[in-house]
């Protein structure tokens, strides 16, 4: 039987891997991108859970309104890469270093 | 029922409608040569936003079943953002026209952060919460990297935007969290669920993820690392507005955030918040010294100016709140004189961040380095200016919630603050002789110098009566 703490342990896994990702990985901003779609991903299995757990349906819209959120999120992340890399002509998290800090 | 609902929304329909509609038109029309009739257009209706919920609204009024509230304790802080915002758009018109920045886009997208900004402060639910926080978000990402062909902007712009999703992020999983475990997204379902004898353990954890994503907007130690390469490579305008409009914004919902959904356990957040606010304070004012761009210099003194309006915020009292608000409302008045002036640091047309340009600048601009001399002395806390009043409140504050430890650090932080708002001065009046800036400086960033130098020194009669609002609001917050 696939209960409750199953699916939030599965949540708190993918929201741990997103959050390493983000703070481990040294090779390439689109990495960045997918920790951090990640770990809106793991609040949106915590959401519908709970949400199905409680028979109350507000934490599906919740996860609705994260899902289109993360999408314009997204979009936005990838314009300013663009305009990162014509200016700098690489991705490499090593190569954000212009400022110090 | 939802007629009288968008009544209470009208301020947000208002701007967002605007918003878009400039935008069409924008598009449509002149594209970049509109953008100083909008830049003016935006900045009157933003005052006219603020007068009409100054005067106009009364009461404690809650639409859409208690997801958005409107009371004294949101109006205090929309006021506070939206004058600010437009003293920001302003002063920053002939700095963004005379280096090819001045976009259409610009007033708009500072719209659209503002109907964010006020989306959040009057939050009664998570949803709202976090559309509110989105909005605001994802439009400053944008204009951090408005100067799309300079590294620095659009590697500003990157360091924000993924920082800036990594604590929503953080802030999303505590909301998650704080809504299984209570069962509701909305505050008031929230308050009930967390009481002082029984909190369940996973909303104590929620609280504390919702706290760091809080903690990172507001640009509080240790989750500050973004502010100072954020401030320095953004456009000088857009860090202005950064310092200002957004940090109320922030602040005001993390007082919504822990006085509306988790006012029954005050001890638990306030110890978090004591923290908050001592790394920052402290952080703020050692890691300054060695600064000497005078931009990441004002990034180390936000944080630090932070930690004091945590501090009202971590006594979780009603006064607490009221000298929070006081604090922020001087705060950014501060802010707004501070940057008209480092917007008019330019040699030769170019602009100039290091405060080694400031050397002997009292002997060319009188007036003006007497304005800075004042903001800088008010920035640090000397009495008898108005940014003392700000800081006496907040310890006040502790002191009558049993923390006098906190404010006593807060004190000794703040001496070791005022030696780099000092030093400022120091440089305008005794520095050694360099070559002078620029006598050049826009009407309105005189303005707006010269009134917050003003104010500074004119309001310690009163402070404005900003307090009977300030008052008002925090009884409106905490029950």
């Amino acid at each position: 039987m696939v209960g409750l703490e199953h699916y939030l342990t599965v949540a708190a896994a993918l929201f741990v891997i997103g959050i390493f990702g983000i703070f481990l990985n040294r090779k390439n901003v689109i990495i960045l991108l997918m920790s951090i779609e990640l770990i809106l991903l793991a609040v949106n299995i915590n959401l519908v859970a709970f949400s199905s757990f409680l028979g109350d349906l507000v934490g599906q819209i919740f996860t609705l309104f994260v899902l289109t959120v993360a999408a314009a999120e997204a979009a936005i992340g990838l314009a300013i890469l663009v305009c990162f890399f014509r200016n700098r002509g690489t991705i490499d998290v090593e190569d954000v270093n212009v400022m110090k800090g | 029922m939802t007629n009288a609902d968008f009544q209470i929304l009208l301020p947000e329909t208002i701007l967002a409608a605007f918003a878009l509609a400039a935008l069409m038109f924008g598009v449509y029309t002149g594209k970049d040569k509109t953008a100083p009739l909008l830049t003016w257009a935006t900045s009157a209706l933003f005052v006219l936003l603020a007068l009409m919920i100054g005067f106009n609204g009364e009461g404690t009024n809650a639409a859409f079943g208690g997801m958005f509230m409107d009371d004294g304790f949101s109006r205090f802080a929309k006021v506070v953002i939206l004058v600010s915002a437009a003293a920001v758009l302003l002063m920053s018109e002939s700095y963004m026209a005379a280096r090819n920045l001045l976009r259409f886009e610009y007033p708009l997208l500072i719209a659209l952060a503002a109907v964010g900004m006020m989306v959040m402060v009057s939050a009664g639910d998570l949803i709202v919460l976090y559309m509110g926080l989105e909005l605001q978000s994802l439009a400053l990402y944008v204009v951090a990297s408005l100067r799309r062909d300079s590294v620095k902007s659009t590697e500003a712009g990157l360091k924000y935007f993924v920082l800036g999703a990594l604590s929503s992020g953080l802030l999303l999983y505590g909301a998650s969290l704080t809504y299984g475990f209570a069962g509701t997204t909305l505050f008031s379902g929230i308050i009930e669920a967390a009481t002082a004898d029984h909190t369940p353990l996973g909303l104590l954890f929620g609280l504390v993820f919702i706290t760091a994503g809080l903690a990172f907007k507001v640009s509080a130690a240790p989750f500050h690392m973004w502010t100072p390469d954020v401030y320095e490579g953004s456009p000088t305008p857009v860090t202005a507005f950064f310092a200002t409009a957004p940090k109320m914004a922030a602040m005001g919902l993390f007082a919504r955030v822990v006085h509306d959904a988790f006012g029954n356990i005050t001890a638990d957040w306030g110890q978090i918040v004591a923290f908050l606010s001592v790394a920052s304070m402290f952080l703020g004012a050692i890691a300054a010294i060695g600064q000497r761009n005078i931009k990441r210099l004002m990034a180390y003194s936000s944080i630090a100016h932070m930690g004091f309006a945590l501090m009202g915020l971590a006594s979780g009292t009603e006064f607490g709140v009221q000298a929070m608000l006081v604090y922020m409302a001087i705060y950014v008045t501060m802010n707004v004189g501070t940057f008209a002036f480092i917007m008019s640091m330019q040699r030769d047309g170019q602009v100039v961040t290091d405060i080694s340009a400031l050397n002997q600048y009292s002997k060319h601009e009188p007036l003006k380095a007497l304005a800075v001399l004042v903001l800088m002395f008010s920035l640090a806390g000397v009495p008898p200016l108005v940014g003392f009043f700000g800081k006496f409140f907040v310890l006040k504050a502790a002191v009558e919630a049993d923390m006098a430890w906190l404010a006593v650090a807060g004190v000794i932080a703040s001496v070791i603050g005022a030696f780099y708002y000092l030093r400022i001065v120091f440089y305008m009046y005794f520095g050694t002789e360099t070559e002078a800036l620029d006598k050049t400086m826009a009407p309105a960033q005189w303005l707006f110098l010269m009134g917050s130098a003003a104010i500074m020194v004119l309001g310690v009669v009163n402070l404005f009566g900003i307090e009977g609002p300030a008052v008002a609001a925090a009884a409106a917050l905490v029950h």
